[in-house]
């Protein structure tokens, strides 16, 4: 299945078995994708901490 | 790939430029190093003045008036020696490569600005390609003399480039360029400025206005108009590296998104540039630690959508994509082969 990375639009290939909650990383911009819904396929980035970059 | 090695000589390779040209060349499939000269270390062996090589040639520096003809001379001599001399060089090869700035420019009177005295051999200068693969790739196809490239120029330009091209810079601001660079940008001569007490640790600005790599942007832009472009140099604890960060302020109303597409439409097809934007993570930015060693060019952004403000980044390593990666990548183009023979090694991490 094909969709797009909601951060950076970049086109992404996801297994046929992808399950609802999956998180897939995009391997363009590294965000985190979450499947919210498999048919039809939905992704929404999924929620992360902040990092301080330990500044 | 053409069906016989290619007899190549590097004029003046005793340099850092000319170590690193000559351990790419040594591991080239289609070329065979044929002489390599230094006046000053003529009788040498190459290892003994780059001891990364012992063991991978056991060619000795000449003088270069004991060079022979041969297939394509690469001239890694200080810069204004090339130009000398550069009728003589041409009739030695039929290719010319040459890691100077001499004929970066195309402008005579652009080049006396820059370097502050008059070219001498100003006919030369239009039959050179400018040798940045990566905006002249068409160009250096079908070329028989390739420039050099200036490392920080490099860095500058493909940080812009994909947001030039997409329409998104605002020729009339003036481009602000904070570069920090590493201590190999000064050549291996010894001064009191590179002395290890004097240097390590430093955090130095040493050129904030006027640099003379401002001519080689501008006129890599100006096909489009002028561009105002402003270097401003610190040298920093580094050895080999180049980390450009470009001020600029965007039209209002994008999105990261828009960036993407700017920078997927302007290095899709490029071997040696790759987007590094990340949101999270310590390596989101290009860094150039990473490229050490390598022909890559590292480009990213950071984006504030609510001032429109954007710092454009570009990361390589000024001996490589900044110089000789660059020039063996040119001898790829022109030569017909593939263009990433000999420059595919990837870094080291960490």
């Amino acid at each position: 299945m094909q969709t797009e990375c909601v951060e950076c639009g970049a086109e992404l290939t996801v297994p046929e078995d992808v399950m609802q909650g999956e998180i897939l990383p995009c391997p363009e911009c590294g965000a985190d994708l979450e499947v919210i819904t498999v048919a039809p396929l939905v992704v929404e980035l999924a929620p992360t901490e902040m990092e301080d970059w330990g500044e | 790939m053409p069906d016989e090695r290619l007899s190549v000589s590097v004029v003046g390779a005793s340099g850092y430029v000319g170590g690193e040209l000559l351990r790419l060349l040594l591991a080239h499939p289609g070329v065979t190093l044929r002489q390599i000269t230094s006046e000053r270390h003529a009788g040498r062996f190459a290892h003994q003045v780059h001891p990364h090589l012992r063991g991978q040639t056991t060619l000795r520096f000449t003088n270069r008036a004991a060079l022979e003809p041969c297939d394509v001379l690469f001239l890694a001599m200080p810069h204004g020696e090339t130009q000398a001399a550069i009728a003589h060089y041409a009739t030695l090869a039929p290719r010319l490569i040459d890691l100077s700035a001499d004929f970066r420019l195309r402008d005579p009177a652009r080049y006396a600005a820059a370097y502050g005295q008059p070219h001498a051999a100003p006919g030369w200068l239009d039959r050179f390609v400018y040798g940045l693969p990566e905006i002249n790739r068409a160009a250096l196809s079908e070329t028989a003399y390739a420039s050099g490239v200036g490392c920080n120029a490099t860095a500058t330009i493909l940080a812009l480039w994909a947001l030039v091209q997409g329409g998104l810079i605002d020729r009339a601001q003036p481009v602000i360029v904070d570069l920090k660079v590493g201590s190999s940008e000064a050549g291996n001569t010894p001064t009191a400025a590179s002395h290890h007490p004097a240097r390590s640790g430093v955090v130095r600005p040493f050129q904030l206005t006027g640099h003379r790599h401002e001519a080689e942007v501008r006129q890599a832009f100006a096909s489009g108009g002028e561009l105002d472009v402003r270097l401003a140099v610190t040298s920093v604890e580094m050895v080999r590296g180049v980390s450009a960060a470009v001020h600029v302020s965007l039209p209002p109303g994008l999105a990261d998104r828009d960036l993407w597409s700017c920078y997927r439409a302007a290095w899709k097809d490029a071997p040696f540039v790759r987007v590094v934007h990340e949101r999270d993570g310590l390596h989101r930015h290009p860094e150039p630690r990473l490229l050490a060693g390598t022909n890559y060019a590292d480009v990213g952004w950071e984006y504030d959508p609510a001032s429109g403000r954007a710092v454009l980044l570009c990361a390589i390593d000024n001996l490589g994509k900044g110089a000789a990666g660059s020039a063996v990548q040119c001898l790829n183009l022109m030569c017909g082969f593939e263009e990433s023979t000999a420059l595919s090694f990837g870094g080291l991490y960490p």
